[in-house]
């Protein structure tokens, strides 16, 4: 252990300070604060238009801050973003990979624009291949490939120049479920071997399952932070019973009930932190079916968020 | 802000340019194809067919004068369309860009890498016209060597406005416009089949505001030995063009691209 690696190990990889983003009249980021610190994986959860991938464009340099502060490796990204992409990986929103070259000849390509090249960088993509399970289609096109397996060619690209940051917008959107699990087992290696990931989401069980801290945003605003567990113990119960059934039956029950309720269509949510006597009445109902299971973070998203659908 | 500050010519540029250059040598058969066919038609067809009738023109063989001048025009057409509907591929629909953009390149890299890209490709139909001219006799001797780096900054000078162009399109169609409101009025009118002289005095001083004017008089001059009187000013309207029009390209394209 160096002494410089520990110094650093409490410096944080990113922070932002009142970062605002203002488009027009419209602000996209209002005066947000965060910190990133190394090693973790930070995430932004919000729905559609909530401000993460703005958030992560002025991160990158990709998009002029409007006002605030933001630091990455200690350097303000108005000044040093090319510095600052050099020692970054980034994974956008849709995949942008050449339809013109081969997945190798993406991966070298991609390098050049590092100023990158030569039998080290040879070597590195047959790892990256191998990392992500493509050294078998490396002659092919980009269009030939699965959605999941473009997808793992953009991370591959991404890990080009050994990042310490990756950054991934949405990584899973639009992926069928195995394809999904893959990018997750490959994101957690990348944080097992000490890369910062930062990444936006809308999926919770994404969100539980990779951040180590999160927060949760709307309106361009930061509504919570924590962990996942600090989020779902802060600002729920412990316990969900979602009921299902006639209108009337539902709101006799909840009188009684005591729990926090919430209704959508004809399923009645109740929030308690003792659900046996709830769980007692119900059972003797047959009327109505329930499923009784613990809080987890998309109770947390909807309590905050509210439950109005978003576009 | 960030949008009116001038921008910064650097190496990687040359990263872009590589790039597109790699992509041009798996399409090189198609690629020479192009460079050669078309205007081997033109020369051909007008040069023996009209020429047949109008015998000399300017003092010079009229397949002399036309080849000599559809070098200037075949780097303005050829950097023209790289500049629209390659550009505007990558920029919008393949988001190739955004791609490069999360490297440690820059719009400025971008737009100067596609205009040196526009501008070898125009340098590409420049030397393959060079070929056929001299193939067909109508080269005067080894100073015709030298349009071929004129042929290049004619590319860039027309790359600039065609990227201009692809940073304000929504859609391909929009390019129709410039092409029938700028770039066949200049085909026809600059001096590519006819001097320009014969043109009607009001009309010849708007001419001469074109850039296509001065690079067919230099292409002339170096390829089929015609009087050149002012190559600098030429010259330097060439580079006035290309530098102003590069200057506005980075400001749009990073208007576009960076929000």
């Amino acid at each position: 252990m160096q002494p410089a690696a520990i110094q650093q190990a409490d410096t944080p990889i990113v922070t932002a300070r009142k970062l605002t983003k203002q488009f027009g009249s419209y602000r996209a980021v209002d005066g947000i604060d965060f910190d990133i610190a190394p090693g973790k994986c930070f995430g932004f959860l919000g729905p559609n238009g909530a401000g993460k991938t703005t958030t992560l464009r002025m991160a990158m340099g990709l998009t002029p801050v409007s006002s605030g502060e933001l630091t990455i490796f200690g350097l303000a990204v108005q000044r040093h973003a090319a510095e600052i992409r050099a020692r970054t990986g980034i994974i956008p929103q849709a995949d942008n990979l050449d339809p013109d070259f081969s997945v190798e000849e993406n991966l070298a390509v991609y390098a050049s624009f590092f100023g990158l090249g030569g039998p080290e960088i040879d070597a590195r993509i047959d790892t990256l291949l191998d990392f992500v399970a493509l050294g078998e289609r490396r002659k092919a096109k980009p269009d030939a490939l699965s959605g999941g397996m473009q997808r793992r060619l953009t991370i591959a690209r991404a890990l080009i120049n050994e990042p310490e940051l990756v950054v991934l917008d949405e990584p899973t959107t639009g992926l069928d479920p195995q394809a999904r699990h893959v990018i997750w087992g490959r994101l957690t290696e990348l944080k097992s071997r000490g890369k910062t990931l930062l990444l936006t989401t809308h999926y919770m069980e994404e969100a539980e399952r990779l951040c180590d801290e999160l927060v949760i945003m709307d309106h361009g605003r930061i509504l919570a932070q924590g962990s996942p567990r600090d989020l779902i113990e802060q600002h729920v119960e412990t316990d969900v019973i979602e009921v299902r059934g006639e209108g009337d039956t539902l709101r006799e029950l909840a009188r009684q009930s005591g729990c926090r309720l919430e209704q959508m269509g004809n399923s009645l949510y109740c929030y308690t932190q003792n659900p046996a006597p709830l769980i007692e009445q119900l059972k003797d109902r047959h009327a109505l079916r329930f499923v009784h299971r613990p809080a987890g973070l998309e109770d947390v998203f909807l309590r905050l968020t509210g439950r109005e659908l978003r576009d | 802000m960030n949008t009116l500050r001038l921008p910064r010519i650097r190496p990687g540029a040359l990263y872009v340019w590589r790039r597109n250059i790699l992509v041009w040598r798996k399409l090189l058969i198609p690629a020479m194809l192009m460079n050669f066919g078309e205007p081997l038609l033109y020369l051909l067809g007008l040069g023996f067919g009209l020429g047949h009738f109008v015998g000399d023109m300017a003092g010079m063989p009229y397949l002399a004068f036309l080849a000599s001048g559809i070098i200037a025009s075949s780097a303005m057409t050829t950097a023209s369309f790289e500049g629209m509907y390659s550009v505007f591929t990558r920029m919008v629909p393949q988001k190739t860009y955004e791609a490069i953009l999360a490297t440690p390149l820059d719009v400025d890299d971008i737009v100067a890498g596609e205009m040196l890209w526009c501008a070898t490709k125009a340098l590409f139909s420049g030397i393959a016209i060079l070929v056929v001219a001299a193939v067909l006799g109508v080269a005067q001797g080894w100073q015709a060597l030298w349009v071929v780096p004129v042929v290049f900054l004619v590319g860039l000078c027309f790359a600039g406005p065609a990227m201009i162009m692809s940073s304000l399109a929504t859609t391909y169609d929009f390019f129709s416009y410039y092409f029938v409101l700028v770039v066949t009025p200049m085909f026809i009118l600059c001096g590519v089949f006819y001097p320009v002289e014969t043109l009607p005095e009001a009309v010849r001083g708007a001419v001469y505001l074109l850039p296509l004017t001065h690079a067919v008089h230099l292409t002339r001059g170096l390829v089929a030995g015609a009087e050149l009187t002012q190559p600098v000013l030429h010259l330097a309207v060439l580079a006035g063009y290309a530098l102003v029009s590069y200057v506005i390209a980075a400001m749009l394209v990073r208007r576009k691209l960076m929000v």
